[in-house]
């Protein structure tokens, strides 16, 4: 499709870049982050009212750049959802002042409009620059407190990690270019279907590409980076860090490897089931010992990241199903369990576990709302995470991947460990002070949210399962 | 559309529990009066639906079935018959006269009374529900307030025992998990169903299949039961849990685990349960013999009544391994008949370490004559307990037993033995409580109140009346237990 007939379909988009040049622009005017905060939502509102609603693929856009297709738009609204919440969790956040407020929001909405680009990209060349500019962003973000050393060093072990793995990526595509001649995907699928390829070759870029993205869904051994990055990072941005590019990073890895690779399908699948296991494992086994909740919800992150790959790795109808699911739920749970964690902080000025001593008791509506986060993050029934985990165990179990299942349900016993834990410390324990914080609307709202969210997808889960239907390859 | 009852049993708990979180939390009498009457009519309804209830039938009865997912076929589908309608009355009566019992809870008292009825949801909503998706979400519904009552309200060891129990439980149920899903997806056309699934509508399963399907719902099944080796998280958990709360674990969730058998193992995995029978019998054996051993030697009164529901938790198993229509009966009613009975040695140990803030054997003596009402109540439960004739206990071991003779004959013959242990035991337990001389430091000790007897005497009463006539509840079973033992393949004997 041409640039001026592409336009029409690139409207939320534009609406977004749009708002982050206004609210650059405003920042310098009013230093207020809530009224900034609610012109981006009315942004991200919008945004969303204009989305194609395209639930057949219509077509490439700009040259075969991007694709505009109802799996890219799922993603899209994922992003929209990730955004509002982080947003409105932002606005909460005591540590970020008012002065730069303006240059907060801009950075986050042109992450939003980076990774809006990356979900629909279809060029290897267009997923590598928006990813590039998503890590480029969540860099300056993570250093975002300037006078916080922890922050300054987050960030750079953050860009270290970062640009490793996106070189790595950027020399798999290179082998993909000598041996099709081009990085357009669609070209690529229909070159292996009709004429094949060295397999070797073939399987060696698929291998980097998977690194690369291994960094962004945050995959071990690319994990290094998740502890100190997620521990030192403004709270809001680790909430954004660990639902946000996470979620892209695996809507890529379907579109590279599900769809346009599927071929390849055998040549890859025991890495990355290897990598599933060993990540689920270690994600959990090291977040047993944890003593500060947000490196203890980084490690969580990687294990729930693992359980996503299942469903990635089974790669049937029914598997992609179950990772599109299971990114609703995480999303809702993890942006709400770090809600939690700021509406906490605020008030104690601690992310260590053992402050939570006694939250049940000093501010009971707190305590109830992260304890259903964190349960529903353990897979307990009727919670979202737990029909997120049933269906990508009925995948696994579906194709006769047997280990994986196992692997998977031993492992959310494992996890019960360290998710209790917490809830322990806030119900079991006697409080340790009696501070207490007014607490922030938009804050509050967010986390009402998230948690009307996974109990409603939780226990009537059929429009979300139409919805996700509606919206595969 | 007919009233639907059994949904009004199940929800019932839950809803006065979330009108509980809208009441403020000082005014505990409104708390109370609103979870006594939830459980109340919890009961009453109970009840209706026994009168209501054509024990010539084997076939579901109330039945409930609403689509609730059907992308992947689940249905919010309820019912009872023969095998879950006795576990339902014990549910609900157990649930009244325990939330009776938790008036001596004094801190926290919202928080308690709203776990307290999501409990009762959980529980109730696994005996009725005939959806393996919906059984599996109320069979974990269940650990998270079980976590809680014991974790706040438990004794010194509170902690350990709450997380031990939440860690156990789940490991047993995610492999059940799988178990259903392998169900699922062998079953033509796919089904979440369990009567679809035992029909035979849904294709048959080979047996090696059943086998592995049978170990992880085993996995589940035996863990709650307990089975050994799997009984170790039972005595931590009943020592620190509050003694509402003993009751109802000793009670009913013992009982989930022989109801999966009844319901889903058995009924569904028919090979396997037959090519199991071996095992299950010399487990039965094991937890008989081996409990009764274990609670003769404990100086803690909770924790020998602990061990000795893994020794009565035995003759299930063997009545189960016995394939025949009385094993079947007798294990069955046994389930029913030990809940009642240990449910209320609970409640009496219960009144004693309220008075006494102690609960080893070892410090009492002579108590008998300080309160005779307490001795009297203590000495029928203990009595029913060890299986004395016109009491309801003996009716089931016997039944239990005289299956198990059929099939297996020797372990049969040693599991007896389990009775004179367990005589052994309760009966060296009345000597010291009650008997001989009166210890100095409980010479102010007060006899048991009304409210406490309140909750005891309606147990005692079925104790004897089941003793007595053991028909008006065996009527309930048999139909639905001989259409079991005829599908499976077993002894009509």
């Amino acid at each position: 499709m041409s640039v001026s007939a592409s336009i029409g379909y690139f409207l939320p988009e534009l609406i977004l870049a749009g708002a982050a040049i206004a609210v650059l622009i405003a920042g310098l005017f009013i230093r207020n982050k809530a009224v900034l905060g609610a012109l981006c939502l009315a942004a991200i509102i919008l945004s969303i009212c204009n989305m194609p609603h395209s639930f057949q693929a219509t077509g490439p856009l700009f040259s075969n750049m991007l694709i505009n297709d109802s799996f890219s738009e799922f993603f899209k609204e994922i992003t929209l959802l990730v955004m509002g919440l982080v947003i409105l969790i932002s606005i909460g956040y005591k540590p970020l002042d008012d002065e730069s407020a303006g240059e907060y929001y801009f950075l986050l909405m042109s992450a939003a409009v980076a990774m809006m680009l990356a979900a629909a990209s279809d060029n290897l060349i267009m997923i590598y620059i928006s990813l590039e500019a998503i890590s480029l962003i969540s860099y300056i973000l993570t250093a975002f407190l300037k006078h916080n050393r922890s922050s300054s060093e987050a960030a750079l072990k953050y860009f270290l990690f970062g640009t490793l793995s996106t070189g790595v990526m950027l020399y798999g595509i290179s082998f993909i270019y000598g041996l099709f001649g081009t990085t357009d995907l669609s070209a690529i699928s229909s070159a292996l279907l009709s004429s094949g390829v060295n397999g070797l070759a073939a399987s060696v870029s698929l291998i980097l590409i998977f690194a690369g993205l291994s960094f962004k869904c945050a995959l071990i051994p690319f994990h290094m980076w998740v502890p100190d990055t997620y521990q030192g990072a403004p709270t809001p941005i680790t909430a954004f860090l660990s639902a946000g590019p996470k979620a892209i990073g695996f809507a890529i890895l379907i579109r590279i490897f599900l769809k346009n690779f599927f071929p390849m399908f055998p040549d890859w699948v025991d890495i990355v089931q290897a990598v599933s296991i060993i990540t689920m494992t270690a994600g959990n086994i090291l977040a047993i010992n944890q003593e500060d909740i947000k490196r203890m919800l980084g490690y969580s992150s990687i294990a729930q990241a693992g359980y996503i790959l299942i469903g990635f790795v089974v790669g049937t109808s029914l598997g992609i199903q179950a990772v599109m699911y299971y990114i609703i739920a995480y999303v809702l749970m993890n942006i709400g369990a770090f809600g939690c964690v700021i509406l906490v902080f605020n008030s104690i000025k601690s992310d260590c576990i053992e402050e939570y001593s006694g939250l049940s008791r000093r501010e009971p509506a707190l305590a109830f709302c992260l304890t259903v986060f964190l349960l529903s993050l353990a897979g307990i029934p009727p919670l979202a995470g737990f029909f997120g985990k049933f269906m990508v165990f009925a995948a696994a179990i579906q194709s006769k991947y047997y280990m994986l299942a196992i692997a998977g349900v031993i492992n959310s016993v494992l996890a019960v460990f360290y998710y209790v834990k917490v809830i322990k410390f806030m119900y079991l324990n006697d409080p340790r002070t009696s501070v207490k914080e007014p607490k922030p609307f938009p804050a509050k709202l967010a986390i009402i949210i998230a948690l009307i969210g996974i109990l409603v997808i939780g226990l009537f889960p059929v429009p979300f399962i139409n919805w996700i239907g509606n919206s595969l390859l | 559309m007919p009233f639907p009852l059994l949904t009004a049993i199940t929800f019932m708990p839950l809803l006065a529990g979330i009108i509980i979180l809208l009441v403020p939390k000082n005014r505990t009498g409104l708390i109370k009066g609103i979870a006594t009457a939830a459980t109340g009519i919890v009961l009453v309804l109970s009840i209706l639906m026994l009168t209501g209830f054509d024990y010539n039938s084997s076939a579901m009865q109330f039945s409930e079935n609403l689509s609730w997912i059907p992308q992947v076929n689940i249905n919010y589908h309820l019912g009872v018959d023969g095998i879950s309608i006795g576990l339902i009355f014990l549910t609900a009566l157990l649930g009244f006269l325990a939330c009776v019992g938790s008036y001596g809870i004094k801190e926290r008292q919202k928080e308690y009374y709203f776990l307290y009825l999501l409990l009762n949801t959980g529980m109730l909503g696994t005996f009725l529900a005939l959806d393996l998706f919906l059984f599996y979400v109320f069979w974990e519904v269940v650990l998270v307030p079980m976590y809680f009552l014991i974790g706040i309200w438990g004794g010194p060891r509170k902690e350990y025992a709450a997380i031990k129990f939440f860690i156990y439980t789940l490991a047993g149920s995610v492999f059940m998990l799988l178990s259903i899903l392998a169900l699922y997806f062998a079953s033509q056309p796919h089904t979440f169903n369990m009567l679809e699934l035992a029909s035979g509508n849904c294709g048959v399963f080979a047996k090696g299949f059943q086998i592995i399907v049978f170990a992880g719902f085993y996995l589940g099944f035996a863990i709650k039961v307990p089975v050994f080796p799997f009984h170790t998280w039972l005595p931590d958990a009943h020592v620190e849990a509050p003694t509402p709360i003993s009751v109802l674990l000793a009670g009913v969730l013992l009982k989930m685990g022989g109801y999966g058998f009844f319901r889903i193992s058995y009924p569904i995995l028919k090979d396997a349960a037959i090519y199991f029978a071996l095992p299950f019998a010399i487990l039965g054996l094991i937890n008989i013999v081996y409990g009764a051993f274990v609670a003769m030697a404990q100086t803690d009164f909770k924790k020998m009544v602990a061990y000795s529901s893994v020794s009565h938790m035995g003759f299930v198993m063997l009545g189960l391994a016995s394939m025949t229509i009385t094993g079947f009966n007798g294990a069955l009613l046994q389930m029913f008949n030990h809940g009642i009975i240990t449910g209320g040695l609970f409640l009496l140990v219960g009144v004693l370490y309220d008075r006494a803030h102690t609960r080893d054997i070892d410090k009492f003596g002579g108590l008998g004559a300080k309160m005779p009402v307490y001795a009297g109540v203590l000495t029928v439960f203990t009595l029913a307990s060890l299986g004395l004739p016109g009491l309801s206990g003996f009716v089931s071991e016997f039944m239990s037993l005289m299956g198990g003779f059929i099939s297996f004959r020797l372990i049969t013959a040693i599991s007896v033995l389990g009775i004179v242990i367990t005589a052994g035991y309760f009966l060296y337990m009345i000597q010291r409580v009650l008997l001989g001389p009166l210890n100095n430091a409980w010479t102010g000790i007060s006899d048991i109140n009304k409210r406490e007897l309140f909750t005891l005497v309606p147990l005692m009463a079925v104790v004897i009346a089941i003793g007595v006539y053991p028909l008006m509840i065996l009527n309930y079973q048999s139909a639905a237990i001989a259409k079991l033992i005829q599908d499976i393949g077993g002894l009509l004997l």
